[in-house]
């Protein structure tokens, strides 16, 4: 047992500062990508012929049955199987944002079909046509039903992205395993790694928080 | 699709989805002592238990499993705390997990209709009386289901003990994409285990949430 010292952190804050950053850029790309597929999955599921909405069907229940480290490697190493060479940066978002899509996409569903139908009914009779009833009257109206739940998938995805560490992106975790490799101080560096989380998790809540009461505002 | 291949691993990973059982029920039991020991501190009389349960939650909560994990088994022999990979990812997923089911606890007692408590304390019964033999029992019909999510996304969750060599199924997964090279075939079947695994026990919230459900 050796005594702790934090002190051994200072030298590698631009290290982890990059994480940071890397973490920041790989949660908001995840959830670009989750919450437009989202949409596009909850509304193919709904109106789609069968051939689309089946197969998408069972993607989303293979996904929301498996881990989200196990669909990372799958991605990681199935995108290369198939001949596309991607960095491992991009496996990693696409994966982020597969994974949360589908998540997304069920709550969306149902904020979907909770649209009231007289909404659809009026959207139609004054000339709009199937596509823009959806896009211009259904769907803003379930986003914003749906934004707490889809707000809370985001913090999910924020804590999740540490996974991505595994298939070797160089974020938050990975830079705390670069420092620990130079200077076998584990325990440091994974609890100021676990703070500068907490705190990136705390920022994202309070800009939610903000973001629902403006919503709430603007009803 | 190489379903030579895949018949040959797949007692190599009915064996791995036995240690991620384990692994699940373990950490889902010590979760759950977790779960009720912070429940009761949130609810408390006293201010400093419920700052205490708060901090737990929120911390536990707003920090990724995978780091509470390094913490716990790369952190801890330098405090002290020596524990080989099962016994780490039973523990660090049980404290996890644990902060999670103490809301769904907490939202149980707290769906207990106000009337009620004021019902059974009127016709005598004390404080204690109260929750044991009024709340509780219908606190509990309330948690059956979120318990039951919370336990579904520990056995998800459970793929993260691969990360510090606990031989589970993504672990198993994991090696053999590297070694064969086949990632679709080898996902297929540690998904199909993982489905069996959620399936189980998804059903078995559904029966029991429909046996006690109140109406």
């Amino acid at each position: 047992m050796q005594g702790l010292d934090f002190s051994v952190v200072t030298p590698y804050t631009d290290l982890l500062l990059m994480g940071v950053w890397w973490t920041v850029v790989l949660t908001i790309s995840g959830a670009i990508i989750s919450f437009f597929f989202g949409i596009f999955f909850a509304v193919a599921v709904l109106y789609a012929p069968k051939v689309i909405a089946y197969p998408i069907r069972f993607f989303m229940w293979l996904f929301m049955g498996t881990p989200l480290l196990l669909q990372l490697f799958l991605i990681y190493f199935g995108l290369a199987q198939i001949g596309l060479n991607v960095p491992a940066l991009a496996a990693g978002i696409i994966g982020l944002g597969l994974h949360f899509a589908v998540y997304n996409a069920d709550v969306m569903r149902a904020g979907i079909v909770a649209v009231d139908t007289g909404q659809t009914e009026g959207a139609r009779s004054i000339g709009f046509g199937r596509f823009q009833t959806l896009r211009y009257v259904v769907i803003p109206q379930a986003v914003r039903n749906t934004l707490p739940s889809i707000g809370n998938n985001l913090i999910v995805l924020l804590k999740e992205s540490s996974l991505v560490s595994i298939i070797g992106i160089a974020e938050l975790v990975h830079s705390a395993q670069l420092a620990i490799s130079e200077t076998f101080r584990p325990f440091e560096f994974y609890i100021t790694v676990a703070a500068l989380y907490y705190i990136l998790n705390l920022v994202l809540e309070t800009g939610l928080r903000q973001v629902e009461k403006q919503v709430e505002v603007s009803r | 699709m190489d379903f030579p291949l895949m018949l040959r691993v797949f007692p190599f990973f009915v064996e791995a989805a036995w240690v991620t059982v384990q692994i699940s029920v373990l950490s889902l039991l010590l979760g759950l002592v977790v779960a009720a020991i912070i429940a009761s501190a949130k609810m408390s009389g006293s201010f400093v238990l419920r700052a205490i349960g708060s901090l737990y939650v929120s911390v536990f909560r707003g920090t990724p499993c995978l780091i509470q994990l390094f913490v716990l088994y790369f952190g801890g022999p330098q405090i002290g705390i020596n524990l080989d990979p099962f016994a780490a990812g039973v523990i660090g997923l049980g404290l996890n997990i644990g902060a999670y089911m103490a809301e769904s606890i907490r939202g149980g007692i707290i769906g207990v209709d106000r009337g009620q408590v004021e019902a059974s304390r009127t016709i005598g019964f004390s404080r204690l009386q109260t929750l044991r033999l009024v709340v509780l029992p219908q606190a509990a019909r309330l948690m059956i289901r979120p318990l039951g999510v919370n336990a579904v996304g520990l056995i998800k969750g459970s793929a993260l003990v691969s990360t510090i060599s606990v031989v589970e199924l993504t672990y198993t997964a994991q090696r053999f994409i590297g070694s064969t090279y086949k990632p679709f075939e080898i996902f297929g079947i540690a998904a199909l285990l993982y489905m069996i695994i959620v399936y189980v026990v998804a059903r078995a919230v559904d029966v029991l949430d429909r046996r006690y459900a109140i109406n």
